[in-house]
């Protein structure tokens, strides 16, 4: 049993390492005494400097930030009540027809979503007479259609596998139903949700050409401005930039998991104090 | 009974509000370019231009690079999966974040890093180098264009798996094990059905998009072969024939939709053998 | 619900930072102010990195000053000609400045996408070289104000090419160099380099002599590592690839990382140089909200100050004679002042060499030649074919199995 377990463990590292080796190159060339991402000079801090003193660059983050956190929450709101509502529906042919809508922005490259929603939005803009037709807005828009497909995709496979006696036997109890859902179905199918809630938020993060179709004028998102640095050259300081991020996020996970820890030590020796008082 | 499904039905209203209003509008656009020439006549005949052998074998192309990327990506994932929804869960938590936080990272910056580590100048011939073998060839061939597809994607294949592990109640597989079933048995008719949801999800995610992705070959490929989504996009952005682009994009689409129905039949019939 | 603990806060905390950057970065009383939404190039102003000046502040300042208006310069950037067209095609409006390449400057032009410029308010247009004036994209001078260009080279690394190969256009075809070779992966590039070869026009409408190029390419491709953009600089500072056709002032910045780099000019036998030269240039499209302040914008880079840090910036070549006899600038340049600026007659090789606007007929056609190049398959091979195909059948197998396996099971329960 240890021997599998052994092996199992090694699989998960290995995967991990082919997941993270790419980090890794990027985290050594933002290091990079020059300016090229392709050979290392020398060790140099110098481009994380660069990157503190670029405004630019700092509203772009913060402006995909704000994008990525709510195109990602209101996806995963919808989304989730959309889940439930299919998981609910008997016509099978209703069904068919409503998942395919849903997979389309998927079905279809970036560009011809990205375009076609941009002729979208300027011919309702050219409805209305608006001056400027792509916006905030716009983008938005564009990110939670993009982003709704993968919520459904991670919350169905939940609503089907839980037991439907669940729900009905908390009706029974005297929930409503909404109640119900609530305190019986949600905490059952939270694990899709949240990871439904990690690709929408991840997907929109990184999305350059839908971005680039449907965004207006003076929002920069960061994916459009690394992107626009291809008629030079890529700088590291945008590798500076990402292995920040990646470091804040990954020092903030391993504290949280820690403060959580202590939390749940806490808890369990309360638990464990009751029941040797019981006993 | 019947008012309070329909109840439960209408979660889904806004969303199909949305789908209407964002999805299936903007298809309007796309079907009507598809469906006119250049001066907005009429015409089938972008259509028509796709039935070359050409096409053919583009569309061939992406399918098996897809096909083969979602195969490896299921292979790869699965035991993934199934490893983290054994673990703690707490640490079930961190994991799942720390499979995803990498694709958090520019997907360019990524790309041009597996360059850097697949080249003949590379990290990994470096390395091989340095105990004296040969070098390995991996760039620009379809190895490497598969492998930055099943990095891209792996992740969308491990959550819903994960997801639809975890708060699997392990009596299910007891109860297999007590029946006599050895640990493959158990895997195979107990494990396998019961995630299966999971695993249609993560097919999708990850079939769906890769069929039509389009900077990773170009990339990782070397440019050397096209895949369909390098030529929808090459139609919209350098021959600005957004009819033909429309056109193509909308044969994809109904492949797509296609081979999913498929899939999802597929799947469904497998469901019937356990229950 | 536990799971919630951990992204709950995690959400939060990244929301909340968005709000205190964007509480940071405003907070000024409303006041008169103009806003120009400029829309350029990645990377191709000088904005105030590593040290150089950020043109525009500058000109918010210099703005507040001359005219006392507030003005935002609202900067944002697109990555190609293509995309920039397609956008501003689609009817988005709202930019007010706009860089696009010479043969996009001729197409937005004919298809009357961009606004008349008012000289008068461009009194450093004056500034301008002749030669960089009424060029084909804008004859009469009515659209433009050049901006920078540029010219096609070909980057060698002299450790592995031979010198006596180098000099013209069939660098790209030696044998000797198989598999070290980089080609443009966009097709009016590529084309062109198999067109200069072949000394045939490559704003030609015959598709017959396209179809010449196409021939020249297929040649080719055995030959190619791989088609590039903007990899190539990786490519060659790292000595992945030997021979790259690319632009002159993007040497300059491969050579400062890999010094075994060279570069030339191509060729051609009677000792003309044959090669392409882009121009970039300053335009106003069509819905500009504030003309007049574009205008100023405009005639501002081509100061002497912004227009010299810009110049040294990008390090392509100026087209501003202030920028050229500029003492400061020519000694930050030194010896690449050559390469940037070579000796050569700019009008006779623009006119011979430069990439005009095809006829969509003409461009669809050459689009579906590319094609054709890009779907051969040779270098592929069938191993991605005979896995899928294996695969498959394994699958197949394996449903039909289940579903024999299930007919007997019935058969046992019932």
């Amino acid at each position: 049993m240890t021997h599998t377990k052994r092996l199992n463990r090694l699989y998960a590292i290995l995967i991990f390492i082919f997941l993270y080796a790419p980090i890794a190159v990027l985290i050594l060339f933002s290091f990079n005494d020059s300016n090229s991402t392709g050979v290392f000079t020398g060790f140099s801090l110098k481009w994380y400097r660069e990157l503190l003193s670029d405004e630019a660059t700092f509203t772009a983050l913060k402006n995909t930030l704000i994008l990525a956190v709510s195109s990602s929450l209101i996806a995963t709101l919808i989304g989730t009540a959309a889940a439930v509502g299919i998981n609910k529906m008997k016509n099978k042919y209703l069904v068919g027809a409503v998942n395919t809508m849903t997979n389309i922005p998927m079905m279809n490259p970036d560009i011809v979503t990205g375009i076609s929603l941009m002729l979208l939005f300027v011919f309702v803009g050219a409805l209305v007479n608006s001056q400027n037709s792509l916006n905030f807005w716009t983008v938005l828009i564009a990110h939670i259609t993009f982003n709704l497909p993968y919520v459904i995709l991670n919350v169905l496979p939940k609503l089907r596998s839980m037991d439907r006696h669940l729900p009905e036997a908390a009706l029974d109890l005297g929930c409503t139903p909404l109640q119900s859902f609530f305190k019986v179905e949600l905490p059952a199918i939270m694990p899709g949700v949240i990871s439904g809630l990690i690709m929408a938020f991840t997907l929109s993060l990184d999305d350059f050409v839908i971005s680039y179709f449907t965004v207006g004028n003076g929002f920069e998102t960061l994916p459009i401005r690394i992107y626009s640095m291809t008629k030079k050259r890529v700088t590291p300081d945008m590798y500076a930039l990402s292995t920040f991020i990646f470091i804040a996020i990954l020092a903030l996970l391993l504290l949280s998991n820690f403060v959580g820890d202590r939390d749940q030590a806490k808890k369990n020796g309360t638990k464990a104090a009751r029941k040797g008082g019981k006993r | 009974m019947k008012k309070k499904s329909l109840l439960g039905q209408a979660a889904a209203a806004p969303h199909v509000v949305w789908s209407v209003l964002f999805i299936i509008a903007p298809l309007l656009f796309v079907a009507y370019y598809a469906l006119t020439d250049a001066d907005g006549n009429f015409t089938f005949k972008n259509f028509g231009a796709l039935f070359t052998a050409e096409y053919l074998e583009i569309f061939l192309r992406s399918a098996c690079f897809a096909f083969l990327a979602t195969a490896i990506c299921l292979v790869i994932a699965y035991p993934v999966a199934y490893f983290i929804s054994k673990t703690s869960p707490k640490t079930q938590k961190l994991l799942i974040v720390l499979v995803m936080l990498p694709q958090w990272m520019n997907f360019l910056i990524r790309t041009y890093s597996w360059m850097a580590i697949l080249e003949d100048t590379g990290i990994i011939n470096t390395v091989l180098g340095w105990v004296g073998l040969g070098p390995v060839h991996m760039i620009n061939t379809a190895g490497a264009v598969i492998l930055g597809m099943v990095y891209n994607f792996l992740p969308y294949m491990i959550l819903p798996i994960y997801t639809s592990l975890s708060k699997l109640d392990p009596r299910y597989v007891e109860a297999s094990a007590d029946l006599g079933c050895n640990a493959f048995g158990t895997l195979l008719h107990v494990i396998l059905p019961l995630s299966r949801s999971g695993i249609i999800s993560g097919v999708t995610m990850v079939f769906v998009p890769s069929i039509s992705t389009f900077y990773i070959s170009q990339k990782l490929g070397g440019g050397n072969f096209d895949l369909i989504g390098d030529t929808i996009e090459r139609q919209f952005m350098s021959a600005y024939n957004y009819n033909l682009g429309a056109a193509i994009s909308f044969v994809l689409m109904i492949l797509i939709i296609v081979s999913m129905t498929v899939m999802n039949r597929f799947g469904e019939e497998e469901g019937s053998v356990v229950t | 619900m536990k799971l919630k603990k951990l992204f709950l806060p995690l959400f939060l905390l990244l929301l909340l930072t968005a709000v205190l950057l964007t509480l940071s970065s405003c907070g000024g009383e409303k006041k008169e102010k103009v806003v120009l939404n400029v829309y350029n190039w990645g990377e191709y102003i000088s904005d105030g990195s590593e040290g150089t000046l950020d043109v525009n502040r500058m000109f918010e300042e210099y703005y507040l000053e001359t005219y006392g208006v507030e003005m935002t310069v609202n900067y944002t950037t697109y990555a190609s000609n293509e995309d920039l067209y397609a956008k501003l095609k689609s009817g988005a409006t709202g930019y007010d400045i706009i860089i696009p390449s010479d043969y996009m400057i001729q197409r937005m032009a004919n298809e009357g996408m961009l606004e008349k410029l008012n000289y008068a308010n461009i009194p450093n247009y004056r500034h301008i070289a002749d030669y960089c004036k009424g060029l084909r994209y804008d004859p009469n001078e009515e659209y433009t104000v050049a901006y920078t260009y540029g010219m096609v080279g070909i980057i060698y690394n002299t450790k592995i090419v031979d010198e006596e190969d180098v000099g013209g256009w069939d660098l790209l075809w030696n044998e000797k160099y198989k598999g070290q070779i980089l080609q443009f992966n966009n097709s009016r590039d590529a084309f062109g380099t198999a067109m200069y070869s072949l000394d045939i026009n490559v704003n030609t409408r015959d598709i017959a002599e396209w179809k010449e190029a196409l021939s020249m390419l297929v040649k080719q491709k055995p030959l190619i590592q791989s088609y590039v953009m903007d990899e190539v600089y990786n490519k060659m500072e790292r000595g992945e690839a030997a021979i790259a056709p690319y632009y002159a002032g993007d040497y300059l910045s491969m050579v400062e990382n890999n010094e075994d780099l060279a570069f030339y000019y191509p060729q051609n036998e009677k000792g003309e140089t044959v090669t392409n030269i882009f121009v970039d240039a300053m335009c106003i499209p069509k819905g500009c909200g504030n003309k007049e302040a574009a205008e100023r914008y405009i005639n501002f880079l081509l100061s002497e100050e912004p227009a010299v840090a810009i110049a040294e910036y990008i390090y392509y070549a100026s087209p501003n004679s202030l920028v050229y006899n500029n003492e400061g600038y020519r000694e930050t340049l030194g010896e690449d002042m050559e390469m940037l600026y070579p000796d050569i007659d700019f009008e006779a090789v623009y006119g011979e060499y430069s990439y005009e606007n095809l006829d969509i007929a003409t461009l669809q056609a050459v689009n579906d030649l590319w094609e054709q190049l890009k779907i051969d398959s040779s270098t592929l091979g069938n191993g991605v074919y005979i896995a899928c195909a294996v695969l498959l059948v394994l699958l197949v197998a394996w449903a039909v199995f289940s579903y024999v396996m299930k007919l007997r099971r019935r058969r046992y329960y019932w």
